[in-house]
Protein backbone atom coordinates (compact mmCIF):
# COMPACT_ATOMS: atom_id res chain seq x y z
CA UNK A 1 0.00 0.00 0.00
CA UNK A 2 2.80 2.69 0.79
CA UNK A 3 4.50 1.73 -2.17
CA UNK A 4 1.78 2.73 -4.59
CA UNK A 5 0.53 5.29 -2.77
CA UNK A 6 4.21 6.62 -2.95
CA UNK A 7 4.62 5.89 -6.51
CA UNK A 8 1.42 8.11 -7.10
CA UNK A 9 2.12 10.60 -4.92
CA UNK A 10 -0.82 10.20 -3.79
CA UNK A 11 0.47 11.04 0.30
CA UNK A 12 2.60 13.65 -0.74
CA UNK A 13 1.39 16.50 0.77
CA UNK A 14 3.83 19.28 -1.80
CA UNK A 15 1.71 17.94 -4.39
CA UNK A 16 -1.74 18.75 -2.32
CA UNK A 17 -0.56 22.15 -1.86
CA UNK A 18 0.22 22.77 -5.88
CA UNK A 19 -3.36 21.69 -6.85
CA UNK A 20 -4.80 23.57 -3.80
CA UNK A 21 -3.29 26.37 -4.80
CA UNK A 22 -4.16 26.07 -8.24
CA UNK A 23 -7.70 26.14 -7.34
CA UNK A 24 -8.13 28.62 -4.76
CA UNK A 25 -5.59 31.32 -7.60
CA UNK A 26 -7.98 30.31 -10.07
CA UNK A 27 -11.11 32.01 -7.62
CA UNK A 28 -9.06 34.70 -6.81
CA UNK A 29 -7.92 35.73 -10.16
CA UNK A 30 -11.46 35.00 -11.72
CA UNK A 31 -13.01 37.62 -9.07
CA UNK A 32 -15.89 35.17 -8.12
CA UNK A 33 -16.54 35.81 -4.80
CA UNK A 34 -17.89 33.01 -2.32
CA UNK A 35 -21.20 35.72 -2.88
CA UNK A 36 -21.37 35.56 -6.07
CA UNK A 37 -20.78 32.10 -6.30
CA UNK A 38 -23.55 32.06 -3.82
CA UNK A 39 -26.00 33.96 -5.79
CA UNK A 40 -25.15 31.90 -8.74
CA UNK A 41 -26.20 29.21 -6.95
CA UNK A 42 -29.31 30.10 -5.78
CA UNK A 43 -30.57 30.68 -9.27
CA UNK A 44 -29.74 28.01 -10.44
CA UNK A 45 -31.53 25.82 -8.12
CA UNK A 46 -34.16 28.61 -9.52
CA UNK A 47 -34.41 27.38 -12.82
CA UNK A 48 -33.79 24.25 -12.71
CA UNK A 49 -36.87 23.52 -10.14
CA UNK A 50 -38.88 24.89 -12.58
CA UNK A 51 -38.57 21.51 -14.77
CA UNK A 52 -37.22 19.25 -12.18
CA UNK A 53 -37.81 18.49 -8.28
CA UNK A 54 -33.93 18.54 -7.42
CA UNK A 55 -32.32 17.66 -3.63
CA UNK A 56 -30.74 21.52 -2.77
CA UNK A 57 -28.51 20.09 -0.18
CA UNK A 58 -26.41 17.86 -2.48
CA UNK A 59 -25.55 20.15 -4.96
CA UNK A 60 -21.93 20.95 -5.77
CA UNK A 61 -21.15 23.91 -7.98
CA UNK A 62 -17.11 24.58 -8.60
CA UNK A 63 -14.94 25.67 -10.77
CA UNK A 64 -12.70 23.12 -12.06
CA UNK A 65 -9.75 23.31 -14.02
CA UNK A 66 -8.60 21.37 -16.57
CA UNK A 67 -5.04 21.99 -18.02
CA UNK A 68 -5.47 25.98 -18.66
CA UNK A 69 -9.22 26.09 -18.85
CA UNK A 70 -11.85 26.72 -16.74
CA UNK A 71 -14.96 24.96 -16.12
CA UNK A 72 -18.10 25.35 -14.02
CA UNK A 73 -19.10 21.65 -13.18
CA UNK A 74 -22.36 21.31 -11.34
CA UNK A 75 -23.59 18.08 -10.20
CA UNK A 76 -27.68 18.58 -9.15
CA UNK A 77 -29.41 15.39 -7.59
CA UNK A 78 -32.59 15.12 -9.73
CA UNK A 79 -35.61 13.78 -7.49
CA UNK A 80 -38.02 13.52 -9.82
CA UNK A 81 -38.90 15.10 -13.35
CA UNK A 82 -42.11 17.20 -12.90
CA UNK A 83 -45.24 16.05 -15.50
CA UNK A 84 -45.16 17.26 -18.76
CA UNK A 85 -47.90 19.52 -19.80
CA UNK A 86 -48.92 19.67 -23.71
CA UNK A 87 -48.23 22.53 -24.85
CA UNK A 88 -51.93 23.95 -25.66
CA UNK A 89 -53.61 22.54 -22.63
CA UNK A 90 -54.62 25.23 -20.70
CA UNK B 1 24.57 58.13 -11.18
CA UNK B 2 21.08 57.08 -11.44
CA UNK B 3 20.05 54.56 -8.62
CA UNK B 4 17.93 51.59 -9.89
CA UNK B 5 15.18 52.22 -7.27
CA UNK B 6 13.72 48.14 -6.08
CA UNK B 7 10.94 47.36 -3.28
CA UNK B 8 11.14 44.23 -1.84
CA UNK B 9 7.80 42.96 -1.21
CA UNK B 10 5.29 40.34 -0.36
CA UNK B 11 1.65 39.61 0.19
CA UNK B 12 2.05 37.81 3.95
CA UNK B 13 4.27 38.71 6.50
CA UNK B 14 7.25 37.26 8.14
CA UNK B 15 8.42 35.39 5.00
CA UNK B 16 11.97 37.10 4.77
CA UNK B 17 11.80 40.86 2.76
CA UNK B 18 13.62 42.57 5.78
CA UNK B 19 16.08 39.97 5.64
CA UNK B 20 16.38 39.79 2.14
CA UNK B 21 16.42 43.74 1.76
CA UNK B 22 19.64 43.78 4.49
CA UNK B 23 21.73 40.80 2.76
CA UNK B 24 20.78 42.30 -0.90
CA UNK B 25 22.02 45.90 0.13
CA UNK B 26 25.23 44.59 1.45
CA UNK B 27 26.02 41.91 -0.68
CA UNK B 28 25.58 44.87 -3.74
CA UNK B 29 27.67 47.25 -1.76
CA UNK B 30 30.35 44.38 -0.93
CA UNK B 31 30.06 44.07 -4.79
CA UNK B 32 31.75 47.44 -4.64
CA UNK B 33 28.35 49.57 -5.34
CA UNK B 34 26.49 51.97 -3.56
CA UNK B 35 23.54 51.21 -1.91
CA UNK B 36 21.07 52.39 0.57
CA UNK B 37 18.59 50.40 1.73
CA UNK B 38 15.20 52.40 2.83
CA UNK B 39 13.01 50.71 5.90
CA UNK B 40 9.75 51.92 4.93
CA UNK B 41 8.10 49.68 7.26
CA UNK B 42 7.10 52.69 9.50
CA UNK B 43 5.81 51.43 13.43
CA UNK B 44 7.43 48.38 12.81
CA UNK B 45 11.06 48.86 12.07
CA UNK B 46 13.16 46.05 11.70
CA UNK B 47 15.95 46.91 9.00
CA UNK B 48 17.93 48.55 11.41
CA UNK B 49 18.27 45.90 14.37
CA UNK B 50 18.85 43.16 11.39
CA UNK B 51 21.28 45.54 9.78
CA UNK B 52 23.00 45.83 13.51
CA UNK B 53 22.91 49.94 13.11
CA UNK B 54 20.38 50.31 15.83
CA UNK B 55 22.71 51.86 17.73
CA UNK B 56 23.67 54.55 15.77
CA UNK B 57 19.97 56.53 14.50
CA UNK B 58 19.67 60.26 15.37
CA UNK B 59 17.19 60.75 12.97
CA UNK B 60 14.93 59.04 10.79
CA UNK B 61 13.18 59.20 7.64
CA UNK B 62 10.14 60.60 9.02
CA UNK B 63 12.47 63.38 10.85
CA UNK B 64 13.36 64.76 7.38
CA UNK B 65 9.90 64.66 6.23
CA UNK B 66 8.93 67.25 8.96
CA UNK B 67 11.73 69.07 8.51
CA UNK B 68 13.55 68.04 11.25
CA UNK B 69 16.66 67.60 9.04
CA UNK B 70 17.97 66.82 6.14
CA UNK B 71 17.43 63.95 4.06
CA UNK B 72 21.14 63.07 4.10
CA UNK B 73 21.75 63.49 7.68
CA UNK B 74 19.61 60.17 8.18
CA UNK B 75 21.96 57.87 6.61
CA UNK B 76 23.56 55.74 8.76
CA UNK B 77 27.01 54.32 7.41
CA UNK B 78 27.88 50.81 7.59
CA UNK B 79 31.23 50.81 9.14
CA UNK B 80 31.78 47.00 8.03
CA UNK B 81 30.78 47.35 4.59
CA UNK B 82 32.24 50.46 2.40
CA UNK B 83 29.31 52.06 0.24
CA UNK B 84 26.53 50.35 2.54
CA UNK B 85 24.09 53.01 4.19
CA UNK B 86 20.76 52.41 5.69
CA UNK B 87 17.80 55.00 6.38
CA UNK B 88 15.91 54.48 9.24
CA UNK B 89 12.17 54.92 9.60
CA UNK B 90 10.03 55.77 13.07
CA UNK B 91 8.60 53.01 15.20
CA UNK B 92 6.36 54.99 17.32
CA UNK B 93 4.68 56.53 14.25
CA UNK B 94 1.50 54.79 11.73
CA UNK B 95 1.84 53.93 8.16
CA UNK B 96 0.45 57.21 6.72
CA UNK B 97 3.78 58.94 8.55
CA UNK B 98 4.83 59.03 5.00
CA UNK B 99 2.77 59.80 2.08
CA UNK B 100 3.30 57.92 -1.46
CA UNK B 101 4.29 61.87 -3.00
CA UNK B 102 6.99 61.92 -0.30
CA UNK B 103 8.16 58.68 -0.85
CA UNK B 104 8.65 59.27 -4.66
CA UNK B 105 10.35 62.34 -3.75
CA UNK B 106 12.93 60.99 -1.18
CA UNK B 107 13.46 57.98 -3.69
CA UNK B 108 14.51 60.67 -6.73
CA UNK B 109 16.75 62.34 -4.04
CA UNK B 110 18.47 59.31 -3.18
CA UNK B 111 18.63 58.17 -7.27
CA UNK B 112 21.32 60.84 -7.74
CA UNK B 113 23.39 59.79 -4.92
CA UNK B 114 23.34 56.13 -5.07
CA UNK B 115 23.64 52.73 -7.30
CA UNK B 116 20.65 50.91 -5.50
CA UNK B 117 17.94 51.73 -3.24
CA UNK B 118 16.22 49.14 -2.13
CA UNK B 119 13.17 49.65 0.02
CA UNK B 120 11.63 47.20 2.68
CA UNK B 121 8.10 47.44 2.81
CA UNK B 122 5.70 46.25 4.98
CA UNK B 123 3.69 43.07 4.12
CA UNK B 124 0.31 43.60 2.49
CA UNK B 125 -1.84 45.12 -0.04
CA UNK B 126 -2.92 48.55 1.93
CA UNK B 127 -1.50 52.25 2.20
CA UNK B 128 1.66 51.37 4.00
CA UNK B 129 2.90 48.79 1.36
CA UNK B 130 2.00 51.34 -2.07
CA UNK B 131 3.43 54.05 0.15
CA UNK B 132 6.70 52.78 0.30
CA UNK B 133 6.56 50.89 -3.39
CA UNK B 134 5.56 54.06 -4.88
CA UNK B 135 9.32 55.51 -5.24
CA UNK B 136 10.65 52.23 -6.79
CA UNK B 137 11.04 51.41 -10.25
CA UNK B 138 11.72 47.42 -9.73
CA UNK B 139 10.10 45.04 -7.73
CA UNK B 140 10.93 41.38 -5.81
CA UNK B 141 8.37 39.76 -4.34
CA UNK B 142 9.59 37.41 -1.33
CA UNK B 143 7.79 34.14 -1.00
CA UNK B 144 8.35 31.03 1.15
CA UNK B 145 7.01 27.75 -0.39
CA UNK B 146 3.82 27.29 1.21
CA UNK B 147 -0.17 27.65 0.41
CA UNK B 148 -0.99 30.80 1.65
CA UNK B 149 2.26 32.89 1.34
CA UNK B 150 2.49 31.93 -2.94
CA UNK B 151 -1.30 32.63 -2.44
CA UNK B 152 -0.99 36.39 -1.30
CA UNK B 153 2.36 36.46 -3.79
CA UNK B 154 0.01 36.40 -6.71
CA UNK B 155 -2.24 38.79 -5.04
CA UNK B 156 0.76 41.58 -4.24
CA UNK B 157 1.92 40.45 -7.85
CA UNK B 158 -1.08 41.80 -9.90
CA UNK B 159 -1.03 45.16 -7.27
CA UNK B 160 2.74 45.83 -8.79
CA UNK B 161 2.03 45.12 -12.15
CA UNK B 162 -0.77 47.62 -11.71
CA UNK B 163 1.46 49.94 -10.45
CA UNK B 164 3.82 49.44 -13.60
CA UNK B 165 6.69 48.08 -12.03
CA UNK B 166 9.03 46.28 -13.62
CA UNK B 167 10.91 43.61 -13.46
CA UNK B 168 8.57 41.95 -10.58
CA UNK B 169 11.49 38.99 -9.83
CA UNK B 170 10.40 36.02 -7.41
CA UNK B 171 12.36 35.15 -4.22
CA UNK B 172 11.58 31.64 -2.72
CA UNK B 173 12.84 31.86 0.45
CA UNK B 174 13.18 29.34 3.40
CA UNK B 175 13.81 26.45 1.18
CA UNK B 176 13.92 22.88 2.85
CA UNK B 177 15.46 20.59 0.46
CA UNK B 178 15.30 17.02 2.60
CA UNK B 179 11.54 18.27 2.17
CA UNK B 180 11.08 19.50 -1.29
CA UNK B 181 12.60 15.98 -1.94
CA UNK B 182 10.24 13.90 -0.18
CA UNK B 183 7.72 15.88 -2.31
CA UNK B 184 6.21 17.40 0.96
CA UNK B 185 7.14 20.91 -0.08
CA UNK B 186 6.10 23.43 -2.80
CA UNK B 187 9.31 22.77 -5.20
CA UNK B 188 10.28 26.28 -6.69
CA UNK B 189 9.37 25.04 -10.01
CA UNK B 190 5.52 24.52 -8.96
CA UNK B 191 5.90 28.20 -7.17
CA UNK B 192 6.74 29.39 -10.57
CA UNK B 193 4.23 27.71 -12.69
CA UNK B 194 1.69 29.08 -10.25
CA UNK B 195 2.70 32.63 -10.06
CA UNK B 196 4.20 32.92 -13.76
CA UNK B 197 7.03 35.12 -13.07
CA UNK B 198 10.53 35.57 -13.26
CA UNK B 199 12.30 33.78 -10.94
CA UNK B 200 15.54 35.61 -9.36
CA UNK B 201 16.75 33.31 -6.77
CA UNK B 202 15.62 30.14 -3.98
CA UNK B 203 17.23 31.39 -0.50
CA UNK B 204 17.42 27.48 1.86
CA UNK B 205 16.11 27.60 4.91
CA UNK B 206 19.03 28.05 6.77
CA UNK B 207 19.90 28.66 11.29
CA UNK B 208 22.78 31.58 9.91
CA UNK B 209 20.09 33.85 9.02
CA UNK B 210 18.92 33.53 12.53
CA UNK B 211 22.21 33.27 13.74
CA UNK B 212 23.68 36.41 12.09
CA UNK B 213 20.91 38.65 12.97
CA UNK B 214 20.88 37.86 16.97
CA UNK B 215 24.32 39.07 16.27
CA UNK B 216 23.47 41.94 14.13
CA UNK B 217 26.34 40.81 11.72
CA UNK B 218 26.13 40.87 7.96
CA UNK B 219 25.52 36.78 7.11
CA UNK B 220 26.84 37.70 3.42
CA UNK B 221 30.24 38.41 4.43
CA UNK B 222 30.46 34.66 5.73
CA UNK B 223 31.46 32.33 3.00
CA UNK B 224 29.95 28.71 4.26
CA UNK B 225 26.08 29.45 4.82
CA UNK B 226 24.33 28.46 1.60
CA UNK B 227 21.74 30.88 2.35
CA UNK B 228 24.58 33.42 2.21
CA UNK B 229 25.80 32.05 -0.95
CA UNK B 230 22.00 32.16 -2.24
CA UNK B 231 22.11 35.88 -1.03
CA UNK B 232 25.51 37.04 -2.87
CA UNK B 233 23.77 35.38 -5.84
CA UNK B 234 21.06 36.76 -6.36
CA UNK B 235 22.55 40.78 -5.84
CA UNK B 236 25.16 39.45 -8.86
CA UNK B 237 21.75 38.65 -10.95
CA UNK B 238 20.29 42.15 -10.05
CA UNK B 239 23.67 43.68 -11.06
CA UNK B 240 23.28 41.98 -14.27
CA UNK B 241 24.94 38.55 -14.12
CA UNK B 242 23.90 35.50 -14.76
CA UNK B 243 24.36 32.93 -12.35
CA UNK B 244 23.14 29.50 -12.32
CA UNK B 245 20.96 29.08 -10.05
CA UNK B 246 21.53 26.36 -6.61
CA UNK B 247 20.90 22.65 -6.97
CA UNK B 248 18.34 23.07 -3.89
CA UNK B 249 16.31 20.66 -5.37
CA UNK B 250 17.07 17.19 -6.19
CA UNK B 251 17.24 17.02 -10.16
CA UNK B 252 15.45 13.67 -10.82
CA UNK B 253 12.81 14.93 -8.01
CA UNK B 254 9.93 14.90 -10.66
CA UNK B 255 11.46 12.02 -12.95
CA UNK B 256 9.86 8.33 -12.77
CA UNK B 257 12.80 6.82 -11.45
CA UNK B 258 13.12 9.56 -8.74
CA UNK B 259 9.39 8.12 -7.36
CA UNK B 260 10.08 4.63 -7.68
CA UNK B 261 13.75 4.96 -5.94
CA UNK B 262 12.14 6.99 -3.46
CA UNK B 263 9.21 4.63 -3.06
CA UNK B 264 11.08 1.69 -2.45
CA UNK B 265 14.12 2.94 -0.60
CA UNK B 266 12.24 5.99 1.21
CA UNK B 267 14.50 9.05 0.28
N1 LIG C 1 16.27 31.75 4.78
C1 LIG C 1 15.93 31.78 6.09
N2 LIG C 1 16.31 30.79 6.93
C2 LIG C 1 15.96 30.82 8.24
N3 LIG C 1 15.24 31.79 8.80
C3 LIG C 1 14.84 32.81 8.03
C4 LIG C 1 15.15 32.87 6.64
N4 LIG C 1 14.60 34.00 6.14
C5 LIG C 1 13.98 34.61 7.15
N5 LIG C 1 14.11 33.92 8.30
C6 LIG C 1 13.56 34.27 9.62
O1 LIG C 1 12.19 34.54 9.48
C7 LIG C 1 11.78 35.59 10.32
C8 LIG C 1 11.08 36.68 9.54
O2 LIG C 1 12.01 37.28 8.65
P1 LIG C 1 11.88 38.82 8.25
O3 LIG C 1 11.76 39.69 9.44
O4 LIG C 1 12.98 39.11 7.27
O5 LIG C 1 10.49 38.78 7.48
P2 LIG C 1 9.62 40.02 6.96
O6 LIG C 1 8.98 39.55 5.69
O7 LIG C 1 10.46 41.24 6.86
O8 LIG C 1 8.55 40.15 8.11
P3 LIG C 1 7.48 41.35 8.30
O9 LIG C 1 6.38 41.06 7.34
O10 LIG C 1 7.07 41.21 9.71
O11 LIG C 1 8.19 42.63 8.00
C9 LIG C 1 13.03 36.08 11.01
O12 LIG C 1 13.07 35.51 12.28
C10 LIG C 1 14.16 35.55 10.15
O13 LIG C 1 15.32 35.29 10.90
MG1 LIG D 1 10.09 43.19 7.74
Amino acid sequence: MGFFTNLFGAHNSGKIAKNRLQIVLMHDRSDISPEMMENLRKDIIAVIKNYVEIDENRIELDLEREDSSVALVANIPVMTVRRQRRGNER
Amino acid sequence: MTARVIVVTSGKGGVGKTTATANLAAALANMGKKVVAVDGDVGLRNLDVIMGLENRIVYTLIDALDGTCRLNQTFIRDKRIENLFMIPTAQSRTKDAVTAEQMIEVCDELRREFDYVLVDSPAGIEAGFRNSAAGADEALVVTTPEVSAVRDADRIIGLLESMNKSPIRLIVNRIRPHMVKKGDMLGVSDVLDILAIDLIGMVPDDEAVVTSSNKGEPLVLSSAPPAARAFRNIASRIAGSDVPFMNLELPDSGSLFGKIRRAIWGH
